[in-house]
């Protein structure tokens, strides 16, 4: 029995199939979509699946040169939660165990929240909800923490000091900013990162490695065990600990001497290029910048007229002055424009300008050592003179120009030096191509710029800079990248710190500049650091011309002559000749360096200079914190400015024994 | 033809293509269900099983000996007794309305002491032997009115019960008899209507909130769509590709000059315009030739036309009004225009999670962490297809999928080659059966299709299912050894 259906219909059957066909052809599309093309579920599902709990490590210790615990950890905790837990709780019993308004309770979560603020928002992973509660607080929460599900408590650790000083060194840690977490995967909200000074620099070698614990959380949130048993976690690794170059007592002496000043002083160990000390005037405690208390200390440093968060040393720029005038001699030698024996007449001035730039009295004419020595302004101008229309040696003034800027450049002028401290400044030394600009013609003639040669004009440098070019002397012709960590635990120092650099003068064209120095100090400008006959001590004063009022003070030396221990520059702002202040300063410096102590002679000598106050221009700035807090606060009372005015003193430091 | 009691060799006549293909897939079906219950982190070497699994191993071996025993049955006791199981099914289901106690809003579970049987599974066989029974009788014309009232009344009877029963998923899966009615007669304008349909009411929804003019984008669209209706079935009934050419070309160069005209001058191109005047003309042009040449056929495009239309009209006001508020949300999720994630949308987020992360080789046994933690609600049931897709990857998830086309395949051609309309009707009724489930299955677990809970046959955990398609199959097994002697 069969009927006509089965033929007329007989081709649907096609169709059917067909459908079927079409139907696992698109799904297999949709499979490949689901399952190759797009990884976004792979993603999700381990943000499901896997709860996985950040292990932090501790942050390396920084000790001085002598092993002296500077910086470490001190335990602290952070209330965190996982945003997909949280269930509903008394937010104002929560307030009130923390002691914040619901407002602030608030405030906190949209800007968790908020992806403007925290990229790495995700309902699944912890956030901080708020960090650094101490031991008390921490036992307050605790006890009640059960009412509160989501949140837990997450152990840290936070930075302690054992000493009030080297803040500008040492730098400070505080939360990670938002640019941060984009570019380095390791910074979640909440973590930690150093900010300035070493903390910064070393930010990498500090912070070590963070661990992991894999958890399997299942749909309810119940954590179902290890992943893989834990064979898939990851240990965190702490920091590395640094030792510093920097002495710490040498250190806080400094900062000592300098209190109530504006400037700087920095020490080097010219054999290594180790910086012996750092001192920038004024300082902070760098415990002010810690714990929770960190947001009212910043902001009251960061609006502290004598910008106490300024490190003077890296980021001042000065003329330098007479301090200049060694590097112009070593140039003129090496290029054989002088010899040591040339003598250039000087009256009162440069004679071929009519007695401009000035000079003092002083015999003339005079050879290179006497003119260090006495500082004679007119020499050094003879001598660039004659190298820069030296015609026989170089093409055109702005080749010589030229030849001259790199000898600068070789010895640490003009470019940053690379000390491992974060924002260095690099100065000014310049070029051919500057002067042509300048002076809209590249036929300009030396009268133009002749000033350089005794360190004015467009020259700049910072403090660390003369104190490195002092260590070229000390070495005769080289030096090492100063830098103030001696030593990373585990670890190797960067290839740059243990490169010899060369000056490309040599070492015999050291020798009359040197004896100028000695003599500088022996019967010269700087003879109140003159310690013969127990050391030698070669030195050269500078006073820094200052437009905004009265010249800074300069000094530069090292000591002994022959085999020289330390390099050491010292600039006191405001306080005019060179010898009036950073000459003494530095006598008490490389006393406490070289002995270990201040002989009884210059006790006098240390409080005087402990006890001076220089800071001229306080009155105005202080005029100007007034009109600035008036016009902000529509006329508060002068109590306020005086306590910011008065945190000049919160930054004294304590003299050490 | 000889009705002489014979036996037929179950060695000799059986399909082997069809019977392994059941086996394989029975056994990679339960261990996806061991793997899909399996507890994570229990590393106990054991080979523990959990209660799914354990019970499923029972009804596998409930199925096998049903199986077994159907192919041993004398091949007319499906025919002659078609109607009595028939009522059987239809008294079991009404039954189960009344007694059933409510499991998760359902009740559709009869429970027998341990045992919980889902009679909606097992009726789709009963409803495919009386169909097939029906259709058998000689000189049968499917397209009478009396025929078509009493087919309609045979499968609509168990959609009623069964959606008296909460269960609307397993009562939808009788509409799939559409497709063995097409093979028997249908016009495929059925068919036909019923795609546009799904087409007017996606597009309807989806774009109803952007604007053109007095239109929504939808309404626009669906415009669009009835006019290429139009000019189909004026190829396909006529092969009047003139009159096609006009209505669709016609149009199409209305639009365009609408746009060059509005690109040129700048003014707005009143889109809304344009589509209901080549609408309208559209209509008029069909009128126009249905009466100058008299050809009924015409006639029949205007009514799908105005059908279409008021179909159209009507979406919004069937999605709002007539759908429960849970259909809305899964038709929402699933069109893409809510992503819903914690209610509706969860389980499908989560199972394309679970398969998306399966990758190109999966993860490999046991080894799925998306389904082991639970984070796909029903997957060892309705989602079970997730764990495939986590643990055996793209490479599994498509041999499952090429099982089941090989099947439906083989089951297409066994029953086209039936010598009875009952054999082929019941064949087409098996197959229709499994192309629905692996339509809705699947495609709700990979996002496709709306969230309807019907099984994966064979890999989905539960007796029932397992039982009542191995009961679909085997008769037809039965039915088709006996084609040589028949």
């Amino acid at each position: 029995m069969s009927d006509d259906s089965k033929h007329i219909y007989e081709d649907r059957k096609s169709v059917i199939a067909i459908i079927a066909i079409a139907v696992v052809v698109i799904y297999t599309f949709q499979l490949f979509y689901l399952q190759i093309y797009q990884n976004k579920y792979k993603d999700s599902a381990d943000s499901n699946a896997f709860f996985k709990k950040t292990l932090y490590p501790a942050r390396g210790t920084i000790s001085d040169r002598h092993g002296k615990l500077l910086v470490y950890n001190k335990p602290t905790y952070d209330i965190v939660f996982i945003p997909k837990e949280v269930r509903n709780f008394d937010t104002l019993e929560f307030c009130k165990i923390l002691n914040i308004t619901v407002e602030d309770y608030k405030k906190r979560m949209d800007n968790i929240r908020d992806f403007r603020f925290n990229p790495g928002y995700s309902n699944y992973t912890q956030q901080t909800f708020m960090s650094q509660l101490n031991a008390q607080e921490y036992g307050l929460i605790q006890e009640k923490l059960y009412k509160f599900p989501g949140f837990s408590i997450q152990n840290r650790t936070m930075r302690e000091y054992n000493y009030p000083n080297a803040g500008n060194i040492l730098g400070y840690v505080a939360e990670v900013s938002r640019e941060r977490m984009e570019e380095d995967d390791f910074y979640r909200r909440g973590d930690y990162e150093g900010k300035s000074g070493i903390e910064k620099t070393y930010e990498e070698t500090l912070r070590g490695e963070k661990g992991v614990e894999i958890l399997l959380r299942d749909a309810h949130g119940r954590i179902q065990g290890k992943y893989n048993n834990g064979s898939s976690d990851k240990s965190p690794i702490s920091g590395k600990n640094l030792t510093l170059s920097v002495d710490m007592d040498l250190q806080a002496y400094g900062e000592y001497l300098m209190q109530n000043k504006l400037g700087s002083i920095v020490m080097i160990d010219p054999e290594t290029g180790e910086i012996l000390c750092l001192v920038s005037a004024p300082s902070y405690n760098p415990a002010m910048l810690t714990g929770r208390e960190f947001g009212k200390n910043y902001k009251e440093l960061e609006h502290d007229p004598l910008k106490p968060l300024f490190n003077r040393p890296v980021l001042g720029v000065y003329p330098p002055g007479s301090t200049f005038k060694p590097s112009q001699g070593l140039i003129f030698l090496q290029e054989g424009i002088i010899t040591p024996a040339t003598a250039f007449p000087c009256h009162h001035g440069y004679p071929p300008l009519g007695g401009h730039p000035a000079c003092h009295s002083h015999p003339s004419p005079l050879s290179l050592a006497p003119a260090v020595a006495t500082s004679c302004n007119s020499y050094f101008c003879y001598g660039l003179s004659g190298m820069l229309s030296n015609r026989q040696k170089y093409k055109n003034i702005n080749e010589a120009l030229d030849v001259w800027k790199d000898y600068l450049v070789k010895m640490g002028f003009g470019h940053k030096l690379g000390v491992d401290l974060p924002s260095e400044k690099q100065g000014f030394i310049p070029n051919s191509k500057f002067y042509t600009k300048l002076h809209h013609t590249a036929r300009w003639m030396p009268s133009f710029v002749i000033s350089i040669a005794i360190g004015q004009g467009e020259i700049t440098t910072t403090p660390l800079q003369i104190a490195n070019f002092v260590a070229t002397i000390a070495n005769r012709g080289h030096f090492y990248t100063p830098h103030v960590v001696k030593n990373i635990q585990g670890g190797a120092l960067d290839k740059k710190y243990t490169e010899k650099r060369l000056t490309g003068i040599a070492a015999s064209h050291y020798e009359p500049i040197i004896e100028g120095m000695s003599k500088a100090v022996t019967n010269g400008t700087c003879h109140a650091i003159n310690l013969s006959p127990e050391f030698e001590v070669c030195g050269k004063t500078g006073t820094a011309q200052n437009p905004h009022g009265r010249d800074h003070s300069l000094f530069m030396g090292f000591a002994p002559r022959n085999k020289p221990k330390v390099a050491i520059a010292v600039i006191v702002e405001n306080a005019g000749f060179g010898a009036d202040f950073a000459v003494p300063i530095a006598r008490l410096m490389v006393e406490k360096y070289l002995k270990g102590s201040i002989p009884e002679r210059d006790k006098a000598l240390e409080t005087r200079m402990a006890n001076t106050v220089m800071l001229p221009g306080l009155h105005s700035l202080r005029k100007k914190v007034v009109a600035k807090k008036a016009t902000e606060d529509d006329g508060t009372t002068s109590g306020d400015v005086d306590k910011q005015a008065g945190s000049a003193e919160t930054t004294v430091a304590t003299k050490p024994d | 033809m000889r009705y002489t009691k014979q036996e037929d060799i179950i060695k000799e006549s059986v399909d082997w293509v069809v019977l392994g293909l059941y086996l394989l897939m029975v056994v990679c079906g339960w261990f996806t269900i061991y793997g899909a219950s399996h507890q994570f982190g229990n590393t106990s070497s054991s080979f523990d099983m959990s209660n799914s699994a354990q019970m499923q191993l029972i009804w596998i071996g409930v199925s096998l000996a049903a199986g077994f025993m159907l192919l041993k049955l004398d091949d007319n006791i499906f025919d002659v007794f078609a109607y009595f199981f028939y009522t059987v099914s239809m008294i079991l289901l009404l039954v189960t309305v009344f007694a059933a106690p409510d499991i998760k809003g359902s009740h559709s579970w009869l429970v027998l002491g341990p045992v919980r049987l889902q009679p909606a599974e097992l009726a789709k066989f009963s409803v495919a032997l009386a169909l097939a029974r029906f259709m058998n009788e000689y000189n049968f014309k499917l397209m009478t009115p009396k025929n078509l009232a009493l087919i309609s009344s045979l499968i609509l009877l168990p959609m009623l019960l069964i959606i008296c029963q909460k269960e609307t998923g397993s009562a939808l899966v009788y509409t799939a008899f559409v497709l063995m009615l097409y093979r028997e007669g249908l016009p495929g304008l059925v068919l036909f209507s019923g795609a546009c349909a799904v087409v007017l009411f996606i597009v309807g929804l989806k774009y109803s909130d952007v604007a053109i003019g007095i239109l929504t984008q939808g309404e626009f669209i669906s415009i669009i769509v009835i006019i290429l209706i139009c000019a189909s079935l004026v190829i396909s009934y006529r092969r009047d590709f003139q009159g096609a050419l006009y209505i669709g070309g016609g149009s199409f160069g209305f639009l365009l000059i609408g746009y060059i005209v509005s690109s040129i001058f700048g003014v707005d191109p009143h889109y809304d315009i344009i589509s209901l005047v080549c609408l309208g003309a559209t209509i008029g042009y069909l009128i126009y030739i249905a009466f100058s040449r008299i050809v009924k056929k015409y006639f029949i495009v205007v009514l799908v036309a105005g059908c279409a239309i008021l179909f159209s009209l009507s979406v919004s006001y069937v999605f709002t009004d007539i759908l429960q508020p849970h259909q809305q949300q899964r038709i929402k999720v699933s069109l893409g225009m809510e992503d819903d994630l914690k209610g509706a949308g969860y389980n499908v987020n989560q199972s394309k999670i679970a398969i998306g992360s399966g990758g190109f080789w999966g993860k490999g046994f046991l080894n799925g962490t998306q389904t082991k933690l639970k984070y796909v609600p029903e997957q060892d049931t309705d989602f079970i297809f997730c764990t495939v897709g986590e643990e055996q990857g793209f490479i599994g998830s498509v041999a499952v999928l090429l099982l089941f086309l090989t099947l439906i395949l083989r089951l297409l051609y066994l029953a086209e080659r039936q010598k009875f309309v009952f054999g082929r009707v019941f064949g087409y009724c098996v197959a229709s059966i499994f192309i629905f489930h692996l339509v809705i299955n699947i495609g709700m677990v990979i996002g496709i299709t709306p969230v309807i809970g019907i099984p994966l046959p064979f890999f989905s955990y539960g007796g029932s299912s397992l039982l009542g398609f191995t009961t679909l199959l085997f008769i037809f097994l039965r039915i088709d050894m006996a084609r040589k002697r028949r």
